[in-house]
């Protein structure tokens, strides 16, 4: 038994993907959910307009957090404002009460900002936008694609393409005359095709079955899916270079994937994220994703309130897909390389 | 015709994988290259089948489409049918319906696998595999074959089928260049080369090199020089460079012989190994 016991470590040593994973996840787990697992938003960036603008934007109490003030605007302004997602309060005045609109789509903002709102009493009329219940699956659903997209872009890719080298037929198609590009988009295509039509029927049935509103236009939620598709695919792509068998595979797509399920925004609020851990979260794909799913499927917002997503994430797509691309073609293309001159 | 590599030498890191090695491939003929483990075999067959760029020396090979290539280990989609796998490297080639379909079964029928065309690759019998891999690199009617080590591993039946394979390759005017560490089969090649870590120690047809070899080989039961000598069958095999001493039992050596001798002369030391091939 010690035999096996020492060997045991002794392979573990060599197998710093391992070692990897047993220093790094615990650690990142720990930060995770020590500071990132947080569900109630202390700030909540808020909007106030009308004619008694500014005399509210100087007496709103925390955990409002004023960054417009607009003595022209009105119910109209207020809704615009929160469809964008610059605020996730707008406070319209004029009337007696004032109405607080609140965007329904920050599921955990909005039960803060509705628990506050209350407890200023008769003062303040609350209307809860785009998720009038505050139903969870309404916001979840929307990022669960953005989860399926990747689990099949990226762990289903890469074991796809390192089932080539584990079999030794890699070298067979570098030998075949059909050229590198045809094989990469030979590869990646049926991956493209089955990832969509996969998002497209989590989405119908999170529409049919949790009457997820489809608010926006899907042209656009298309475009956002494809564009994400393409990074995803792209890492699929580049874990499938790093490694050398299906495990390995399946090991680092885990680096990958984990931390976007805990820190994209998905299941706990970026808001409530301290910036210590948070800026991971604006560096992962399917942070980006989550704000264009839930922009235009709850908010229906338009491509330029979701500019800011949509270039991060076709910054992203480029830079990911295309080096990726680039690594795995050069794995099949070493012939190039010219010979000197005897 | 005559394909081939001159002065090819190949670096990996810091290791020379192939340093300054010739060799001819002429087409209708097969030529072996042996050698031990890290000999340089497979690198010589991957530079010949273009997926080994080298960094001197120059490679004479037909286009990209016109080379077979059996790697190491089968080369065929385990997922797919013996006939998905034909169709597959078949439309890869540009065949059309009717030459792949014609082919298909010419290829299968010569392998012995027709019955098998609707079973899984990966359920074939290494043997089955390893017929059904050359098949695909015959597919493409290569003016250039490279088979990395086709019979490794295969029983001595499907051993002789393959040969016969590769055989009818050459006929019909392929330059055929097979790795092996079956010295039996190099022997059947109309050429082999001996590598030995990158280098080439020894080359030409297998009588040539059987008969460049410097002095005598004795069968004996106890060794007099454990240095020069090493385990064959029951008994031992001895080297005698300056010619074996009266009343020693000479046989005629092979080519597994000359690969020892080449290695005790490269390190001055013993072997104590089992036969190789025989």
């Amino acid at each position: 038994m010690r035999a096996m016991i020492l060997k045991e470590f002794r392979e573990l040593r060599r197998d710093r993907r391992t070692v990897a994973m047993l220093v790094v996840l615990p650690i990142l787990l720990l930060v995770v959910f020590g500071y990132a697992a947080n569900f109630s938003v202390d700030t909540l960036p808020t909007a106030v307009l009308g004619p008694a603008a500014d005399q509210l934007a100087e007496a709103i109490p925390p955990p409002f957090e004023v960054t417009d003030v607009d003595t022209t605007g009105n119910d109209e302004t207020a809704e615009t404002l929160l469809v964008d997602g610059s605020v996730v309060v707008a406070v319209v005045t004029g009337d007696d009460p004032a109405t607080a609109f609140v965007d329904g789509s920050s599921l955990f903002a909005a039960q803060s900002a509705v628990a506050a709102l209350n407890r200023l009493g008769d003062r303040v009329t609350v209307d809860v936008l785009f998720n009038p219940d505050l139903i969870t699956a309404w916001v979840l659903v929307p990022p669960l694609t953005g989860l399926i997209l990747m689990f099949i872009g990226t762990v289903i890719t890469a074991i796809g393409l390192v089932r080539e080298r584990e079999h030794g037929t890699l070298e067979q198609l570098a030998v075949l005359p059909i050229g590198p590009t045809a094989v990469i988009v030979g590869k990646i295509a049926p991956y493209f095709v089955l990832a969509s039509i996969d998002m497209i029927i989590v989405t119908v049935l999170g529409v049919v079955l949790f009457d997820v509103p489809f608010v926006g236009s899907v042209a656009l939620f298309a475009l956002g899916a494809a564009i994400f598709l393409f990074v995803v695919l792209g890492l699929g792509v580049f874990i499938s270079t790093a490694s050398q068998n299906s495990g390995q595979a399946i090991q680092l797509a885990l680096f990958f994937l984990l931390p976007q399920v805990l820190l994209s925004g998905m299941i706990f609020p970026l808001d409530a994220i301290p910036w210590g851990v948070r800026w991971i979260s604006y560096l992962l794909p399917l942070t980006y994703y989550t704000m264009i799913s839930v922009g235009v499927m709850v908010r229906g917002a338009g491509i330029v309130a979701l500019a800011l997503p949509f270039i991060v994430l076709t910054v992203m797509a480029l830079v990911v897909f295309s080096g990726s691309v680039l690594r795995f073609r050069s794995a099949l293309t070493p012939r190039r390389k010219e010979p000197k001159p005897t | 015709m005559t394909y081939g590599a001159r002065s090819l030498s190949v670096r990996f890191g810091t290791v020379d994988a192939l340093r300054s090695v010739t060799i001819e491939l002429p087409t209708g003929s097969v030529s072996a290259v042996v050698g031990g483990d890290g000999a340089g075999k497979t690198t010589l067959l991957r530079a010949m089948a273009g997926l080994v760029a080298p960094d001197v020396g120059t490679l004479d090979r037909p286009s990209q489409d016109r080379i077979g290539y059996l790697p190491t280990g089968a080369g065929s989609w385990p997922n797919l049918t013996v006939e998905e796998n034909m169709a597959f490297v078949g439309e890869a080639y540009g065949a059309s319906r009717e030459e792949l379909g014609d082919r298909t079964t010419d290829l299968l029928t010569r392998a012995g696998l027709v019955s098998a065309r609707s079973r899984l690759a990966a359920e074939l019998s290494g043997g089955m595999r390893n017929k059904l891999g050359f098949c695909l690199a015959m597919l493409g009617r290569p003016q250039l074959l490279v088979l990395d080590e086709p019979t490794t591993g295969v029983d001595p039946v499907s051993r002789v089928e393959l040969w016969r394979l590769i055989a009818e390759a050459a006929a019909d005017g392929a330059a055929v260049l097979i790795a092996t560490t079956y010295m039996d089969e190099a022997e059947r090649a109309s050429s082999v080369t001996l590598l030995d870590r990158g280098r080439v120690v020894l080359s030409g047809t297998p009588d040539d090199v059987i008969g460049s070899l410097d002095g005598e080989i004795a069968t004996t039961a106890t060794p007099r020089r454990p240095e020069m000598s090493w385990r064959s069958g029951a008994g031992y095999r001895e080297w005698w460079p300056e010619g074996a001493p009266d009343g020693s039992d000479v046989v005629h050596p092979h080519l597994g012989d000359l690969a020892i001798v080449s290695e005790i002369e490269a390190n001055g030391r013993s072997l104590e190994r089992p036969e190789e091939g025989r």
